[in-house]
């Protein structure tokens, strides 16, 4: 089976998938007790204009059609507009996700040197103190909440020493903040799972072998022995980018980054369905899309792992 | 099998089960009302500042005068118990699904698993917030979102393991002797999974604490004036420079709960009996490979 094929197949599964969140998001927002047009016109509308704009809307079609007749604007491309600006939801998308993405890659820019060093670390003093604490502090920082950790860091970095400004959108002076409250848990995370494997490919015959053949300390550490660590590592590395690119909907409240993870909140709060769909679609196919990245690495990575075959 | 746990393991589950004891028997122990405004203590400092430590509010008060340490018992009992029904919840769910799913096999399996997949794939705190907006705000509703997200991860778990050991010779005799289906997965196979169930549910609870938060920080959980820990952080942000102990003490109290769980859940993923699980049933989700329940950022 060719790389043409598995790519066939895979994209078909994808659109299925997508297609069945897609029947969920939808089902949500129709069971929000919420009515969008009394949320839009207020209270005091005249009946008929809250009709109105029902029908407008669509609001008051069965609830299969609604769903179908979305899957057609989509095919064409298109995400109706928001209820409450008129906007369209893809132009609004399109101009929010540059800075998801500006915000998932710093923060993972920060979070995989420091994760992969303290894993390696932490493995080659197994069991002395260091590994102790150095496992206590990832485990720390899987534990602390990520509003907590960017309040903390917001209280420390611009209240105290005004070293960046508390929140707001922009260039790398705003982008800090965030980067490194959402890069805490993923690079513990990342030093959990680097030490575990390290620690199991240590033991491994081939590891013995090269250092029986001679080769350099150094070089059987960053050569044998990450390569072979490599695959897990990778996978929690898409699992928490894919995450990221989903809109990381608490840094991006917290420090007020015009995010697609905002915006699907803000949606949610307003029932904004188109709002919702949009955001909840694009954020999981980015999702979807990076793990299938993460399935073709493995293959780049490990021979032995055949997907082509599957 | 025997479950030996680590001494670290047994001081997180000590220290768990005296901030749950402390909550529980607040109005015993401490019989402060937690709602109770008083405006003329409002944003005391912590009794270590000031010197009064057993008279007046040993942690200080909020912006409306009410004692912290009070509103942090009241929220370590929504806290964690609501974390435990949710996981609890998710777990019968989740192992219901993965037996059914594991045995069966064929379409239902597929099924199933397509719908967990889907599950999975879905932005996780999203969803949760999605059923939150839905339900009228509240504990019971936090609880169902949380379980509703994560039941997927204990069915696809259970499956796997359904499907070792549906194999075995014990499901075959059984079988041979005239026992039903039903009473298979009921008698033989289920006790067989628990084990790993518990051990997942404990390194699952980490998370859970923090998923709680997080939705009453964003205002859907308990509404006020009953006080939770997230819901104490977001209004004590308003006060971060000036009052920081508002926002800062309830943080510490979740991330101690937190750490103490994830820790419990780690100890518990390495002792004897739940090793040679992860290590068959499960390699992908051993504790220290994919670690606790990542949280959503």
């Amino acid at each position: 089976m060719g790389f043409a094929v598995y790519l066939i197949k895979k994209t078909a599964i994808t659109v299925l998938l997508l297609l069945g969140i897609l029947f969920i998001t939808f089902c949500l927002t129709r069971a929000l007790p919420g009515d969008p047009a009394l949320a839009l016109v207020g209270q005091r509308a005249s009946p008929r204009v809250i009709a109105a704009i029902r029908r407008q809307i669509g609001a008051d079609r069965p609830f299969l059609i609604q769903y179908l007749s979305y899957v057609k604007l989509l095919s064409r491309g298109e995400m109706g507009r928001s209820y409450s600006t008129r906007r369209e939801v893809l132009g609004e998308i399109a101009q929010k996700f540059p800075n998801t993405m500006k915000l998932a890659l710093a923060a993972m820019l920060l979070a995989v040197p420091s994760g992969l060093v303290l894993g390696f670390w932490a493995a080659l003093k197994r069991g002395s103190g260091t590994d102790t604490l150095l496992s206590s502090i990832s485990i720390i920082g899987i534990s602390v909440p990520v509003f907590f950790s960017g309040l903390l860091l917001m209280l420390l970095l611009s209240l105290q020493l005004k070293l960046v400004p508390p929140s707001g959108t922009g260039g790398i002076r705003f982008l800090l903040l965030p980067a490194l409250t959402l890069s805490l848990p993923s690079a513990a995370t990342l030093a959990r799972v680097t030490r575990t494997m390290v620690l199991e490919t240590m033991d491994m015959p081939f590891i013995k072998t090269a250092r029986a053949k001679g080769i350099a300390g150094w070089r059987v550490g960053a050569v044998h022995i990450l390569r072979n660590a490599l695959i897990p590592i990778v996978t929690v590395m898409g699992l928490d980018f894919g995450s990221y690119l989903n809109g990381a909907v608490l840094t991006e409240t917290i420090f007020g980054w015009d995010g697609i993870g905002r915006y699907a909140v803000e949606g949610i709060i307003r029932r904004d369905y188109p709002v919702v769909l949009g955001s909840i679609l694009v954020g999981t196919s980015v999702f979807i899309v990076v793990n299938m990245f993460v399935d073709i690495a493995y293959h780049a990575l490990d021979p032995r792992v055949r997907i082509l075959h599957k | 099998m025997t479950l030996t746990i680590t001494l670290k393991g047994k001081l997180s589950a000590l220290v768990i089960v005296l901030v749950l004891a402390f909550s529980v028997l607040a109005p015993l122990v401490y019989p402060v009302d937690p709602h109770g405004v008083n405006l003329d203590s409002l944003r005391e400092p912590p009794g270590i500042f000031t010197g009064h430590l057993f008279s007046g509010h040993p942690l200080g008060t909020d912006q409306e005068g009410r004692d912290i340490l009070s509103r942090l018992l009241e929220g370590g009992k929504i806290s964690i118990s609501v974390s435990f029904l949710a996981a609890l919840f998710a777990m019968t769910v989740g192992v219901s699904v993965g037996l059914v799913a594991g045995y069966r096999g064929g379409r239902t399996d597929t099924a199933l698993m397509a719908l967990c997949d889907l599950i999975l794939a879905f932005p996780s705190l999203l969803l949760a917030i999605g059923v939150s907006v839905v339900l009228p705000p509240g504990t019971f509703t936090v609880m169902l979102a949380m379980a509703s997200v994560g039941w997927a991860s204990f069915a696809r778990l259970i499956r796997g393991h359904v499907l070792v050991i549906k194999g075995s010779q014990f499901v075959d005799a059984a079988r041979a002797v005239g026992a039903s289906g039903p009473r298979i997965l009921w008698a033989h196979i289920l006790p067989q999974c628990m084990p790993l169930a518990l051990t997942l549910m404990a390194v699952k609870l980490g998370g859970y604490i923090i998923t709680e938060a997080s939705l009453s920080f964003l205002g859907l959980g308990a509404q006020p004036p009953v006080a939770t820990w997230g819901s104490m952080i977001s209004q004590g942000m308003a006060y971060i420079y000036s009052a920081p102990w508002i926002a800062v003490l309830p943080g510490l109290a979740i991330a101690l709960v937190a750490f103490c769980f994830n820790m419990l859940g780690e100890a518990l993923g390495d002792s004897g009996a739940a090793t040679n699980y992860w290590a068959e049933a499960a390699p992908a989700l051993r504790p220290g490979k994919v670690g606790p329940d990542r949280q959503t950022p």
